[in-house]
């Protein structure tokens, strides 16, 4: 169980795994998250399953390197097994025939919305993608999106590929050109999906944000994923982790996401004195 | 008769200045020599009322008696017929509010230390070369499944796998041993006792699942279909919070994750280990109970210089067991009782730094038949924090109840069942522990177990 059946580097520091786990693969919906644990002294780490092998036997995880954990899992080879994969965890995205959805993902965040994009599409929906990252090289599933969306926009901050600039301004030229949005989604950083919410709310459009915050057991029971919604406060591993962009207190989630920086530097330090372990592995 | 000695064998401890600079575990438990001679302090009387004081019924004067005649093997083997944990129970348990506190010697002095010999003899068993596992009988067949790996599922599971019943415990962390692992810090329940506990109930022919989630993974009603019966033991898994101002600032946390990166994500070997712990210099500890004195004392490990517990009531109504108060204090764990958090503070980035508290006092008794407090109007004031850990309670995980249809819960969110046999409303599911009691202790979880382990095997004997 949890072999990796395929691994493919999708952008530098950005890697797919195809994770062999067949009581997932049964079960996973679209929007819902597994936990993963890549070796004993690891960190347990929240992602969503991009995608479903069609005979339910495998799944798919899309991840970046950004520290001690993630990075090992990076070093993980075809044929290796991981340790702990638990899932399906969160509630599934909510997937009817809307009407005409925008469904945006900025940098990683375009692995999480892959699979809403592709369950809106096959419900009936008209689906206008937008994807954007800081550059050519780090935009991954453009193929994969682009099957599956009616319309497909894509940015970079520096010009290299698509448009200049990020994905709200996509979503307020579209506005601006009077299209008729019955559903955004948004998945991607902090900053990009508070953005997102304050273009939509005067509009009106419905729009749901999947959130990221920190998380320990991811099923409930430790509450370092606490996020406000409306005025209360949620859990995101079990009430989310989608919630209604409009009622969520962007600013509060962006200031927990940061309450390791200390520690993750500190982490990093001894990382570069593990990579040569990790190369040998 | 010889003239009853009054006082325990003392037991001798790692000193407070030393300990609270590591993780090791506080008492280092008695030689042979000192169980020997507290074994010989019972009067081995004829009722016993040890054994009622016990939730499993363990012949307390019969391992006692073994002890004190140097027959050590045999009292392990008499703890076993009643308790798969020895090792825990002997750790953990308030042995004052049950075994001890009726024992005859206790109305003149000072109780048998059962607690301290029952650890002994589970002590003395580790160190031996081999461990003695007990003949299962002939499968039966059938299969159970037991929902968390738990004081109560493990009790379970190590009860039904020595009737010949086919047992698969599924627990959702990656680690097995319920609150064990993740909840009790190592300076008090050393990790590696724990695993030789779960490693003697796989001996017995117990399969355990790890990172599997009842309820997400598969449901209640798709594991009836594999299963005979089914053991919900969940535990009590979802912290609460006070729901006053400010209560999500960084460095505010529950319990259960303050304590969850500490033990089992290792938070204290950081960064050896990847996962990190904010390391407070000023922790305020919100709840007066085990978890409250196991978070402030881990905090004072972890360097804090200041580790405070802000209890609402007074030191006579806090819950913690006795011996957990002395040793907190021996710490250095400083009290603030009759005192109530109302609001916190932060920095520009969201980091708590000021904790407002007010001034309680007590009134008449309230439901729990403790006195109640009452806020005293205009008694405001500050303390400054920068980590505060609320240890108020927890209630049962709804992942489960809320996907199991036909099984009913209570008011507070626990499964309601028949206590005299561990059934719930739904037919051959069976629950126990904290999930039916609301947060316990790890023996009254056991007590649980035992009743449900004997009603299930009744239903599959009659199958």
């Amino acid at each position: 169980m949890n072999r990796i059946l395929k691994k493919q580097v999708l952008a530098p520091g950005i890697k797919l795994f195809n994770v062999e786990n067949k009581d997932i693969a049964e079960k996973v919906l679209p929007g819902q998250f597994v936990v993963i644990r890549a070796y004993e002294q690891g960190e347990r780490i929240p992602l969503t399953v991009a995608d479903v092998d069609k005979n339910k036997k495998f799944i798919t995880l899309i991840f970046q390197e950004v520290g001690q954990s993630t990075f090992y899992f990076g070093s993980l080879k075809e044929g290796d097994e991981i340790s702990d994969v638990a899932g399906p965890l969160g509630k599934p995205s909510e997937i009817e025939c809307f009407g005409t959805c925008v469904c945006i993902g900025g940098g990683i965040g375009i692995a999480p919305v892959y699979p809403v994009i592709k369950a809106l599409k096959n419900k009936g929906n008209k689906v206008i993608s937008i994807i954007g990252a800081r550059t050519e090289e780090l935009l991954i599933l453009e193929k994969e999106v682009k099957q599956f969306s009616d319309e497909l926009y894509i940015t970079t901050d520096d010009a290299s590929y698509g448009k200049e600039g990020r994905v709200s301004n996509e979503l307020s030229r579209l506005i601006k050109e009077g299209m008729k949005i019955d559903r955004v989604i948004a998945i991607g950083p902090g900053i990009m999906m508070k953005t997102i919410a304050e273009i939509t709310e005067p509009c009106k459009i419905k729009t749901i944000v999947s959130l990221n915050p920190i998380m320990v057991d991811g099923t409930g029971m430790c509450g370092a994923c606490r996020v406000e919604v409306g005025g209360e406060t949620k859990f995101a591993c079990v009430d989310g982790p989608e919630f209604d962009a409009h009622l969520v207190n962007f600013d509060l989630l962006m200031k927990r996401q940061r309450m390791y920086t200390i520690e993750e530097k500190e982490s990093l330090g001894s990382l570069e004195k593990n990579k040569k372990l990790f190369k040998s592995k | 008769m010889a003239k009853p000695i009054l006082k325990k064998v003392p037991i001798s401890e790692q000193c407070p200045e030393e300990r609270i600079k590591n993780f090791n575990e506080v008492p280092y438990g008695y030689v042979p020599g000192e169980a020997m001679k507290e074994a010989k302090r019972c009067l081995q009387c004829k009722n016993a009322p040890c054994i009622t004081g016990c939730p499993v019924e363990i012949d307390i004067p019969g391992f006692i008696k073994a002890i004190g005649d140097g027959n050590f093997n045999d009292s392990i083997k008499i703890l076993k017929e009643k308790t798969v944990l020895p090792a825990v129970c002997g750790r953990v348990c308030p042995q004052e509010e049950q075994c001890e506190k009726v024992c005859t010697l206790a109305k003149i002095g000072e109780p048998v230390a059962i607690g301290r010999l029952e650890r002994f003899s589970s002590e003395w068993e580790a160190q031996q070369k081999t461990t003695d596992i007990p003949k299962t009988p002939k499968s039966t067949g059938k299969r159970v499944a037991v929902v968390g790996s738990g004081p109560a599922g493990l009790t379970i599971a190590g009860d039904l796998a020595m009737l010949g019943h086919n047992v698969v415990i599924f627990e959702a962390l990656h680690q097995p041993g319920g609150v064990l692992i993740y909840g009790i810090p190592e300076f008090r329940l050393p990790k590696a006792i724990v695993e030789r506990e779960i490693e003697y109930i796989k001996k017995l022919g117990v399969q355990i699942i790890t990172s599997f989630v009842v309820g997400k993974t598969k449901t209640i009603e798709e594991l009836l279909k594999e299963f005979d019966a089914i053991f919900v033991a969940a535990g009590a898994g979802l912290p609460w919070f006070m729901n006053i101002p400010g209560e999500n600032y960084n460095g505010i946390y529950s319990a259960n994750e303050y304590l969850t990166r500490a033990n089992l994500m290792k938070a204290y070997l950081f960064p050896e280990w990847d996962t990190p712990i904010i390391k407070g210099k000023r922790v305020a500890i919100i709840g007066g109970g085990n978890v409250a004195m196991d978070s402030a004392r881990t905090a004072l490990r972890l360097g804090a210089e200041h580790s405070m517990i802000i209890y609402r009531r007074s030191e006579n109504e806090m819950p913690a067991r006795l011996e957990e108060i002395i040793h907190a204090k021996e710490e250095g764990i400083e009290f603030h009782f009759l005192t109530l958090p109302v609001q916190y503070y932060a920095d520009y980035l969201g980091w708590v730094n000021n904790m407002e508290c007010i001034k309680m006092e007590l009134g008449e008794p309230d439901s729990s038949g403790r006195r109640q407090p009452i806020s005293i109007k205009d008694s405001n004031f500050k303390i400054p924090v920068d980590v505060v850990i609320v240890a108020i309670g927890n209630s049962p995980n709804p992942l489960i109840t809320t996907t199991t249809p036909g099984i009913e819960i209570s008011k507070k969110g626990t499964i309601k069942i028949n206590e005299k046999t561990g059934e719930t409303s739904k037919p051959r599911v069976y629950a126990g522990g904290d999930v039916a009691t609301g947060a316990a202790t790890v023996i009254l979880a056991m007590g649980t177990a035992r009743i449900a382990a004997k009603s299930i095997h009744n239903l599959l004997q009659n199958k």
